[in-house]
């Protein structure tokens, strides 16, 4: 952490305002960030203003732009103190700020820094005749030009002891100074040595469009749906990522034709149906056996609806939940036995292992049930079943006890989330509000 | 070497126009209507099968990363937030990405927005980068004035791009840290969970991604993630733009292959190390926060995030920091110590502290005015650094230190003891004191 105070008083000035036209500027800073976030500009409105009072930041400047974007002032004198690229004293004309960090200085930063020294003191000073104070700070990113200086807004890179005092020289009798390379490099290129890059196709334009032969060769390659062509394009994709460990190079802009396994989107593409009816009837049948008869008697008891229905629900359901998860999903606890124990029995006898049933109600206070889905955690899927379950407002999840928050934990197939989500203290909190 | 038909970056070196036309003729903004029509989850597995990790230095999976933005929208509005701070030392590559090839940046912060349901995209660049700046404010005019983006664009899909410049701090360059400061505080970290996935930006589904994750998007989405994925090796796949710096006798910024030797990536594009192979003290090959691999380990190792795991170090930024036999690598490390001292935020107790603390030691050690067992008293400390914070910085300032330890503690107890052959009048001191 840098130690980094405001300039002592009798340096600070006594007032500060923008001026008109960067006044208008900051207008437009503050329109970038959405209403009422106006706080966001505060770092590029303190740099207009150390811009107009020459290269520092006094403490009324500070001040003023608090005031603008309705921030207490010491909430902006953190950010000022915070950013080591606002200066807090007054700095020269020229303010040369020297890269000093490993890069830079295992390629001469060191020699660059005596030069400084010898030619303007210790650092953190201005010189005499106003026009240079330096610094040595922590890389500025232009490594592979090691080593270089920052002088006020620009980069000036492969210095120099020598190149450094002449850049100097020029820039306090104003002539004109080439910013970036001292040493006739471009950019960050190898010196007088690019060998990549050479291809003139590149840059001609001729390479524009190449690539959408790889999508009208799959538009051609049968008689495939648009959706499905997209699903096994980027299975293949995926699949040899995963397995060919440096596969021949592709040529660009080819589609790779590689079998799809047996798979519901593979048979859709084949015209088949995705699922086959005896795959869908061997997952339905324990909840035919036992899930109508036992809840029948029971007040607000789901009603029986057809198999296919409910597995439909099922899947919007868990479709719904993974819309809503935000974390990242969590890894199942019980092992792979205890899963296929749960999938011989229905939900209600899963959730009667796990807890006791919350008492329901066979309709909702008045006609007019609670809207669920405000309670975070719940989406519409879940509230049908909720409402199945004979449970239509707050006041009625917000009793829950643990007990009830288990069975319809397992209930819903959600163990833990009711808990996690705290769906009972939201729905506390939505009850009291409506109550 | 990677053939120039498979480079992303084409302009890298600012040779060309960075303008909306040249950028056109080299295949940015080609069809972007189209791989939109493709669709979310299209653009979302595309990515995913590229095998593309994290530019950033942590190495995520760009495509996992989109898949854990909500799919609907729950009200609040979702953001793209590009992490244009590019302060790990070493690194120099997102630079010519805004200066030379801006548009590929611009049109994949289009695509990645569309890919997650984000209407607005913030740009933060770090505040030294002024050129850069009024470069990628440019491009993105230019962009607004042919209506490639904005609120009617010709894509179809409302979307708008703002470019904003912080003010110098490392530390903003963590996703966290870097959302608080571009909500106008301190940019301190934030604890996670919550993710920015889920709270990020004002308290919205945030993802925040490096430029280059983000530039090579347009070009992976119209090759294909198979082409991407083609190259390189398994898990470490693609090209990747490579920083070399230090002692190599033409330092540039290339891009290459993954998987690469080292010895390859100087010889063929850096004018060979300086002095010869022999000359090679060590590498520190992803950027300061990595620790140093030595010269036999890394000369003919595989720069991919796995092989430099396997070396105890990482590829990072691919920041490649060549240090030949001329240099004083207790002194280099104790220059990486004291840039960790500088930047830490000071939020957690064992960085705060334990940034300087380390620095102090290393001084004295460099000059040789040490303890041999406080050698093993520092490395001590960066274990309990280590893991101990909200953020990565105190790992980051942990690595190099023992790296420093593991690989050349002959060189530190050397000076130990030359300087103790000699007759001084001050008595040794101890630890921090």
């Amino acid at each position: 952490m840098a130690n980094r105070r405001l300039a002592p008083a009798a340096e600070q000035p006594e007032s500060f305002a923008f001026s008109p036209e960067n006044a208008e500027w900051a207008r437009g800073q503050i329109e970038k960030y959405p209403e009422g976030r106006q706080a966001s500009a505060v770092i590029p409105l303190l740099w207009k203003a150390q811009e107009q009072n020459g290269g520092w930041l006094p403490q009324k400047a500070i001040e003023a732009v608090a005031d603008q974007l309705g921030m207490p002032h010491i909430r902006v004198l953190e950010v000022a103190t915070f950013y080591t690229m606002f200066a807090l004293e007054p700095v020269g004309r020229f303010w040369i700020q020297l890269c000093g960090t490993v890069p830079c200085d295992s390629c001469g930063a060191r020699e660059l820094k005596d030069a400084l020294h010898e030619r303007l003191g210790p650092p953190g000073h201005v010189s005499a005749d106003g026009n240079f104070s330096w610094l040595e700070v922590e890389c500025l990113g232009a490594c592979c030009n090691a080593p270089m200086v920052q002088i006020n807004q620009d980069y000036y890179e492969d210095l120099t002891p020598e190149s450094l005092n002449a850049l100097m020289d020029d820039l306090a009798a104003g002539r004109p100074v080439k910013i970036g390379s001292q040493t006739g490099r471009i950019s960050s290129e190898p010196k007088d040595a690019i060998n990549t890059l050479t291809d003139p196709t590149l840059f001609d334009g001729s390479r524009v469009g190449a690539w959408r032969k790889r999508f009208e060769h799959m538009r051609h390659g049968g008689d495939k749906g648009d959706a499905a062509v997209k699903k096994e394009e980027s299975a293949s994709t995926e699949a040899r990522a995963k397995d060919e460990t440096k596969p021949a190079r592709p040529q660009a802009g080819r589609a790779s034709e590689t079998q799809a396994v047996e798979t519901p989107v593979q048979r859709v593409i084949d015209g088949k149906e995705p699922v086959r009816p005896d795959e869908r009837a061997k997952a339905a049948e324990p909840e035919t056996s036992s899930a109508a008869p036992q809840v029948a008697d029971q007040v607000g008891a789901p009603k029986p609806a057809g198999t296919s229905a409910r597995i439909a629900e099922d899947e919007q359901a868990v479709a719904e939940d993974a819309t809503l998860r935000t974390e990242p999903p969590q890894q199942p606890v019980a092992s792979g036995a205890d899963d296929e124990v749960h999938q011989e029995q229905s939900p209600e006898e899963r959730a009667n292992a796990a807890g006791t049933r919350p008492a329901g109600i066979a309709a909702a206070r008045d006609d007019r049930p609670d809207d669920l889905t405000k309670i975070r955690g719940i989406g519409p899927v879940n509230s049908r079943r909720l409402n199945d379950l004979g449970v239509w407002h707050y006041d009625q999840i917000a009793a829950w006890t643990p007990a009830e928050i288990a069975w319809v934990g397992a209930y819903l197939a959600f163990p833990g989330r009711i808990d996690r989500e705290d769906w009972v203290g939201q729905a506390g909190t939505l009850a009291e509000k409506k109550g | 070497m990677l053939s120039d038909q498979d480079r992303i970056f084409t302009n890298l070196y600012g040779l060309h126009s960075p303008d909306l036309d040249a950028a056109k003729k080299r295949g940015a903004w080609d069809g972007t209507k189209f791989l939109l029509e493709m669709g979310r989850d299209w653009i979302i597995d595309e990515m995913k099968g590229s095998g593309l990790r994290g530019r950033g230095g942590a190495g995520f999976p760009t495509g996992l990363k989109w898949s854990f933005m909500p799919k609907k929208s729950d009200g609040r509005p979702h953001y793209l937030v590009v992490n244009a701070d590019e302060s790990e030392p070493g690194t120099c590559k997102d630079r010519e990405i805004m200066r030379h090839d801006p548009h590929l940046l611009i049109e994949g912060c289009l695509l990645a927005s569309f890919a997650m349901g984000a209407h607005a995209c913030y740009v933060y660049l770090r505040g030294e980068y002024v050129a850069e700046k009024f470069a990628l404010q440019r491009a993105v005019d230019e962009a607004y004035e042919a209506r490639l983006v904005g609120k009617d664009n010709v894509h179809g899909y409302p979307f708008d791009i703002y470019v904003h410049h912080g003010a110098g701090a490392y530390i903003c360059g963590e996703e966290t840290a870097l959302i608080e400061s571009l909500e106008g505080k301190k940019g301190m970290p934030r604890l996670k969970p919550p993710f920015p996935a889920n709270m990020g930006l004002y308290g919205c589904p945030t993802t925040v991604n490096n430029v280059e994750s983000i530039a090579v998007a347009g070009t992976i989405l119209r090759r294909g993630g198979a082409w991407f994925a083609g190259l390189g090796g398994t898990n470490n796949t693609g090209t990747k733009l490579f920083c070399v710096s230090g002692h190599v006798n033409k330092p540039c910024n290339v891009e290459e292959e993954m998987g690469i030797t080292f010895r390859e990536l100087i010889d063929k594009h850096c004018g060979g190390m300086r002095g010869g192979w022999d000359n090679l003290l060590c590498s520190i090959p992803g950027g300061s926060s990595v620790p140093l691999v030595p010269a036999e380990q890394i000369i003919d190792a595989k720069m991919d995030f796995d092989t430099l795991r396997d070396l105890g170090s990482g590829l990072g930024t691919a920041a490649v920091i060549v240090l030949d036999r001329s240099t004083d690598i207790v002194s280099a490390i104790t220059r990486i110590s004291y840039f960790y001292k500088h930047e830490s935020c000071g939020q957690c107790t064992p960085c705060r502290e334990g940034t300087g603390w380390m620095w102090r030691v290393l001084q004295r050690m460099s000059q040789g005015r040490a303890q041999k067992r406080e050698i093993d008293m520092l490395f001590e400390v960066t274990k309990q650094i280590e893991g101990h914070t909200i953020c990565a910085l105190g790992d980051a300032a942990a690595w190099p230190v023992q790296g420093l330890i593991r690989h050349f503690r002959p060189e530190i107890e050397k000076r130990i003891d030359q300087y103790s052959a000699n007759p001084h009048s001050e008595a040794v001191p101890m630890a921090a004191e």
